[in-house]
């Protein structure tokens, strides 16, 4: 169950390699979190980041997971839930794709789209459904910034989580009054191994800060979180700037 | 039987579930509910007064007790009354007073079920002097998992497991419960002020001060020399001849003042830490230096909180935390430690109670064991606070004290076994009287009791 400060004390992350997702995990373990679930692809890499919060004393499983066969969710998943009482679902997977290949090849644009919206529909509908039948729970679904706005840089992998975020929005509504929180993470640019060698930005942020953000969002009971918190205001002034002059911006 | 999906929260309004919630409003409805009760079990739920999670099931059912409210009678002299377990003390009250009786534990709230005070084993502020509130049950009726009804008697396991069992033995239904004899609806109260921890430990201390019901008010707020400093009070319930002329034709009066409600929606962090210190400093200089024998009602002086209906309100949306410990006599110094951490650490605890434990009951899970008892509402969305009460919760431990499941909604499963000795057995008799997990509550999810 989660406590007073909706820190749950299990976790189930969908994207069991993500660093947000474990630095959230991390982050959970050391307050009151105890057994965590870590969903993916099955790799050396999740059995590593399996050990690694073993280490820190929680009890850790893994669970083979794709986002690309949304017609295993009800089975993984579901099984899953059957099982145990899940408190807290991390939705934390997806691919940042490869704007300038994506555009020449539209198979794997598609894949984009697909693991970061069709799949994240499907595995956040069974969750859901299951947590609404547990009576209480969180469902922390990390969207972003890139969502807001199109932009040329990346307008593949943001059409995909602005779909996401709408999705995770309605379904928010949706559970409004069934005890379910549904929380929408909006980070900027996550400095991270992936993105060591890109060049900087202003606004960036960490898996560290988007986890700490995370835990002030459960206990706030808030429905979207952005990380840092001054992008809110960022992202609603550039929602406002006319598309010509947005696109000869250096955002 | 009306049914309904709803979500619930305890009195703090922290971590809010749904569950099927069933109105019973005969012992046959209660049983039929019991058993119908899916996977996820049930659990009994009176008036919402536990400040945590106790009488929420996530997932699975909640017995609202309150539809099961008839006070069956008392005996020829009226030394007892037998009522359903839905029945309020606030209508007990008003039932017994005119009789000339008086419950003989009441907490801080009149606004508690019977059946929720056998089952949270509440205290009151005598019970020092007449322990908690199980003690004065000479039977009660339980519907356990099989779906039985059964006559439970002091000095049994089940009656031990039951009183301060939080509900998860079953559901109480009914109970005989011993009352004390008053003159009048009034009571007698000394009034004195303590400067600082020291002084209000001592006066606490002091003997011949046998008063039937004694608590300090500490300002928790308030730092260097007179950190600790607090209001203390003593109340006897007044004799006859205490009244004045006018008074003494109707001594048993009981009429509870009210004041409007506290609005649905009250923004975040009204009691924050500069409002809590000015109020508490007026609070502090407000109280006489010393004063005795002033009348109260009762309901002013046991239930001052019970005049703003919904008072739970004013913490805002993320609601409050309620946290109690007791340390043993002795550890005199870890409570001086954590006075001085709270202070230091500048804690908005608006309403901080000081008070001292008399023997234990014996109820497996029951709270109070002799000793020094702090209790204090914090605002739930104060950063850091989670961590702090885990580092509180350490030394209360350590101390070989522990805090109460009534008002917790954020206690370690880890930590509770340290504090209370008696859980493997209380857990083992849940396991061989429900094994299938008929009641459940959130609280016991949490913490696996």
């Amino acid at each position: 169950m989660k406590d007073a400060f909706g820190a749950p004390q299990s976790l189930l992350v969908l994207g069991g390699t993500s660093e947000i997702g474990l630095a959230t995990a991390r982050r959970l373990i050391s307050r009151r979190t105890r057994t965590v679930r870590l969903a993916g692809r099955p790799s050396p890499a999740l059995e590593r980041a399996a050990a690694e919060l073993r280490a820190l004393g929680a009890d850790v499983r893994t669970l083979a997971f794709d986002a690309l066969t949304p017609e295993s969710h009800e089975t993984t998943l579901g099984g899953l839930f059957a099982e145990e009482d899940i408190d807290m679902v991390l939705m934390a997977f997806g691919v940042p794709g490869d704007q300038a290949r994506d555009e020449e090849e539209p198979l794997s644009a598609v894949r984009v789209a697909q693991t970061n919206y069709t799949g994240a529909v499907s595995a956040g509908l069974v969750c859901a459904g299951a947590l609404q039948a547990q009576g209480h729970g969180s469902l922390v679904v990390l969207s972003s910034v890139a969502g807001e706005r199109a932009r040329r840089a990346d307008f593949i992998y943001g059409s995909s989580k602005a779909g996401l975020d709408t999705f995770a929005q309605g379904l928010g509504d949706a559970l409004q009054g069934t005890g379910v929180q549904v929380m929408v993470v909006r980070p900027g640019f996550v400095r991270s191994k992936k993105t060591a060698g890109l060049p900087e930005t202003p606004l960036e942020t960490t898996p560290e800060a988007v986890a700490d953000a995370i835990v002030t969002g459960l206990r706030r009971r808030s429905e979207t979180v952005w990380v840092p918190g001054s992008l809110r205001v960022v992202m609603s002034a550039l929602r406002h700037v006319p598309r010509p002059l947005f696109r000869r911006l250096p955002v | 039987m009306s049914v309904d999906t709803v979500s619930m929260t305890g009195w703090g309004r922290t971590a809010p579930t749904t569950a099927l919630r069933f109105r019973p409003r005969t012992y046959e409805e209660a049983v039929a509910a019991v058993r119908g009760c899916g996977p996820r079990g049930s659990i009994a739920r009176g008036l919402g007064r536990a400040y945590g999670d106790a009488a929420q099931n996530a997932g699975g059912s909640v017995l609202d007790m309150t539809a099961l409210n008839r006070i069956r009678g008392t005996d020829a002299a009226g030394s007892t009354v037998t009522c359903d377990a839905g029945v309020s003390l606030h209508r007990l009250m008003r039932a017994v007073l005119p009789l000339g009786r008086f419950p003989p534990v009441t907490p801080t709230t009149r606004y508690v079920t019977v059946g929720g005070a056998i089952a949270s084993d509440v205290h009151g502020r005598n019970q020092r002097v007449a322990g908690s509130f199980s003690r004065h049950v000479q039977a009660l009726e339980l519907l356990t998992a099989d779906g039985d009804v059964r006559t439970v008697r002091p000095g049994t396991a089940l009656f031990d497991a039951t009183a301060g069992g939080m509900g998860l033995t079953g559901v109480i239904l009914s109970a005989t419960i011993r009352l004390r004899p008053v003159a009048t609806s009034l009571m007698s109260v000394t009034t004195e002020r303590a400067t600082d921890l020291d002084d209000l430990m001592a006066r606490l201390t002091a003997s011949g001060h046998r008063s039937s019901y004694t608590a300090a008010w500490i300002d928790l707020l308030a730092r260097g020399r007179s950190t600790g400093r607090a209001v203390l009070t003593r109340g006897e319930h007044a004799p006859l001849d205490a009244l004045p002329a006018h008074a003494r034709r109707t001594p048993l009066v009981f009429r509870p003042a009210r004041l409007p409600a506290v609005p649905a929606y009250v923004p975040e962090g009204l009691l924050g830490r500069t409002s809590v210190a000015l109020l508490n400093g007026l609070r502090y200089r407000a109280a006489p230096r010393h004063r005795t024998g002033e009348l109260q009602r009762i309901s002013s002086f046991f239930h001052a909180m019970d005049g703003v209906p919904h008072w739970n309100r004013v913490y805002g949306r993320s609601g409050f935390v309620q946290y109690q410990f007791v340390v043993g006599n002795g550890q005199e110094e870890t409570l001086r430690r954590i006075v001085g951490r709270i202070s230091l650490r500048r804690c908005p605890a608006f309403h901080a109670v000081l008070g001292r434990f008399g023997e234990s009951d014996p109820g497996w899970l029951s709270f109070p064991m002799p000793g020094w008892s702090l209790t204090l509402g914090l605002p739930a969305a104060l950063p850091g606070l989670a961590g702090f009460l885990d580092e509180l919760d350490e030394e209360v431990a350590a101390a070989g004290g522990r805090v109460c499941l009534a008002k917790d909604a954020r206690l370690r499963p880890e930590t509770l076994a340290a504090m209370y000795p008696r859980l493997a057995e209380f857990r083992a008799l849940r396991a061989e009287l429900d094994p299938g997990g008929a009641f459940r509550s959130d609280l016991s999810r949490r913490l696996a009791l």
